[in-house]
């Protein structure tokens, strides 16, 4: 009891507040190194089949899971059809898969390539470990305790908000598989370490490119007359 | 009217003789550290040759620049549209093969090998992963391969040749190269900037300098695809992108940039220009064999009181605009319509302008021996060794008249000094060649002048970059007095 009180009632704030703060203060301290550190440059090709069905592997898989997070309702009464749980649990399976193919064509990637296995740290090996256990744990979930959209919902979605009040109701996840524990407690140690790697990269996503305008000006003196160029 | 100045150049190649100390002086000064170690600011290509990186013009392949249908402008690479589908795997993005895994030599080994029968050897290590590696290419492999099968046989250029011209380029008698040195344009529409998604380039205000902020730099790449001229590269080291500066803190203390300062043949010239920002966008829309006008017409007489008015009521300074009045770039570019910029079709309008060379068939193989021929400098430039649209696919968007122009006004200056200075050319016909060349005596003397006897005052002309007073805009010098001059600025390390 005393060990899933510290992994689920304790280890959540220690990884969120490491999150927060880390997060802020490398962005105003260490800002030159807030990015992800692309090798495309010294391999091109391996590189699309590893980056590309990762990175729309797990936004799809995090979609999912938000959405049990902030509709649990709304999954539970879909689920109440058996043809569209299946729908929804063979979805969510296939979009684990398709995240794994690409992480493992990363690793491997990066273990033949030289060139970009040069520009590979030790922290980069950290995050593809937890990644690699992370996907693969969540999978395992996905074919060994089926339903899982179901009792998210009712289990995990409840805890996640009580932890969200700081009241964390640990006996809603203390009764689950030690398979879910395992995906559970890797996913906060990767929310923890998140802010010291190149996972950072998701926080500064370029999305004023998408309405900037084409050219940008930068002056040193104001000027008297401004132009439509910038 | 939105006037600007911009600093530009201008790059006389007739008198580039190829030899590569631009390069070392920006090597020296810019890009010896881990990372840019394969980066050449500015390089030397010969032409017809692949360049570097290998086949840069090739936009089909690289996708750079812009496309235009008449109503839009579009980048070829990521534009808005693409950008969102592609963020994770750049599609039109150079590998580190198109340019050249840098490398040095295991110098080490000379002095540590063992004794033994054999000479100790320094073998070619990688410079990124410090292995044994086979050379297989370097940045000027194609130097002076001017008839060479694998490397002037694949320019792209000569698209534009029927085959019989290409044989004709091929056959040993008629072999013709010269040399293109290369930095980033700067130029008035980069395709660079418009593609950063992080916003970390920009385009300087006062100057015109393009430059990439490493700090707001997220390794996105897009610049690398969209420069036309391959001019941003990245970092692999730092994952930041980095290009030519154009040696903006040398400029800002009156000193010309270190490849320009350092060229032997003086080819270069340097000064501000103004032009009018408002009407970029309408002549970027321009068909291709308009747009060197096009160019042309953005650049402003900064001797029109109407430009001088605008100018001034643009925030640009008294002494910028008089700068500009004495600016090499503008008479070689404008006044005598002898600069032409590089591959205007991409649209980004290069402020860097080419004066084409003359080739002039300068030796006739007479039986076994060779003659030089003295008529043949001052022969038709038709009769040129390179096929003159060969220069216009360089520079003139496919408009070869543009290069006709140029050279022949650069051959009736040389006949009309010829006949000034030796003698055996008569008065009417060296007046005649300048006629039909559209160039008067004074502007022939001009010309001579600057091509020729350019002090560095003549071709240099810096303008004032006021930045004390930009300085005193963003920081009190009175409240700063007894500070730290240079501020607390973070080291470029990931790490």
């Amino acid at each position: 009891m005393i060990n899933d009180f510290v992994l689920f009632g304790v280890l959540p704030y220690v990884a969120l507040v490491l999150f927060l703060l880390v997060s802020i203060s490398r962005y105003r301290t260490k800002g030159f190194s807030y990015s992800s550190l692309s090798s495309q440059f010294l391999e091109n090709q391996h590189h699309f089949w590893g980056s590309v069905p990762f990175h729309y592997g797990v936004l799809g898989v995090l979609a999912g899971h938000l959405l049990a997070v902030v509709a649990p309702r709304a999954i539970l009464s879909w689920n109440a059809e058996p043809l569209r749980l299946m729908a929804l649990e063979l979805s969510g399976l296939a979009l684990a898969l398709v995240t794994l193919v690409g992480l493992v064509n990363i690793v491997v990637r990066r273990l033949e390539n030289r060139l970009a296995r040069r520009v590979t740290t030790g922290l980069d090996w950290l995050v593809y470990g937890l990644l690699l256990l992370q996907v693969g744990s969540g999978i395992g979930v996905a074919v060994v305790h089926g339903w899982g959209s179901s009792w998210f919902a009712t289990n995990l979605t409840p805890w996640l908000w009580s932890l969200a009040r700081l009241s964390p109701e640990v006996g809603f996840v203390a009764s689950l598989p030690w398979l879910v524990k395992l995906h559970i407690v890797s996913a906060f140690v990767l929310i923890g370490v998140f802010p010291f790697t190149r996972l950072v990269h998701v926080l500064v996503v370029p999305n004023p490119y998408l309405w900037r305008r084409a050219q940008v000006v930068i002056w040193n003196r104001p000027r008297i007359h401004r132009g439509h160029g910038g | 009217m939105d006037v600007r100045s911009q600093i530009s150049m201008v790059f006389h190649l007739d008198k580039c003789i190829g030899c590569h100390t631009c390069s070392i002086a920006c090597k020296n000064v810019w890009t010896d550290r881990e990372g840019t170690d394969y980066m050449w600011w500015n390089n030397v290509e010969t032409k017809p040759g692949t360049g570097y990186p290998t086949k840069w013009e090739d936009q089909e392949a690289y996708k750079g620049g812009w496309k235009s249908d008449g109503k839009e402008l579009e980048l070829r690479s990521t534009s808005k549209k693409k950008i969102v589908p592609n963020i994770f795997h750049n599609p039109s993005m150079p590998s580190m093969d198109d340019y050249y895994e840098p490398w040095t030599y295991d110098y080490k080994e000379l002095f540590n090998a063992p004794e033994g029968d054999d000479q100790p050897t320094a073998r070619p290590i990688s410079m990124i992963t410090g292995d044994p590696i086979e050379i297989q290419a370097g940045p000027n492999w194609d130097d002076d391969l001017g008839g060479s099968k694998v490397y002037a046989a694949n320019d792209p250029n000569l698209s534009v040749l029927s085959d019989q011209q290409r044989q004709q380029m091929q056959a040993i008698e008629r072999l013709v190269m010269f040399y293109l040195p290369r930095i980033c344009n700067h130029c008035l529409n980069p395709s660079c900037v418009a593609s950063c998604p992080s916003g970390a380039m920009y385009k300087r205000g006062e100057d015109g300098i393009v430059l990439i902020n490493q700090d707001r730099c997220r390794a996105w790449r897009a610049c690398v695809s969209a420069c036309p001229y391959k001019k941003t590269y990245y970092n692999w080291s730092t994952g930041k992108s980095e290009k030519c500066i154009l040696c903006f803190p040398r400029l800002e203390s009156g000193q010309a940039p270190a490849c320009f300062h350092s060229c032997v043949g003086r080819i270069r010239y340097l000064g501000n220009v103004l032009y009018d920002a408002d009407a970029m966008r309408a002549a970027a829309l321009r068909p291709d064999n308009e747009l060197v006008d096009a160019q042309r017409e953005l650049i402003l007489d900064p001797n029109d009181p109407a430009v001088v008015e605008a100018a001034l009521r643009s925030g640009v300074s008294e002494n910028v605009i008089d700068s500009a009045r004495r600016s090499p770039v503008y008479r070689f570019a404008k006044e005598w319509k002898l600069g032409l910029p590089l591959h205007v079709e991409y649209r980004t309008f290069p402020m860097l302008f080419y004066v084409p060379p003359l080739l002039p068939v300068m030796s006739v193989s007479d039986g076994a021996l060779v003659r030089s021929d003295v008529d043949a400098l001052f022969a038709d430039i038709e009769k040129a060794r390179a096929p003159i649209e060969y220069m216009g696919k360089l520079f003139g968007a496919g408009n070869s008249g543009k290069v006709r122009y140029a050279l022949r006004k650069q051959l009736a200056v040389r006949i009309w000094r010829r006949h000034v200075t030796v003698g055996d050319v008569t008065a009417e016909a060296a007046s005649k060649a300048l006629l039909e060349a559209d160039c008067t005596v004074e502007q022939a003397d001009a010309i001579y002048r600057l091509s020729t006897l350019a002090t560095w005052e003549d071709r240099f002309v810096i303008p004032p970059f006021q930045r004390e007073a930009a300085m005193e805009m963003m920081v009190d010098p009175h409240e700063h007095r007894a500070g730290a001059g240079f501020g607390f600025r973070e080291a470029p390390r990931r790490s």
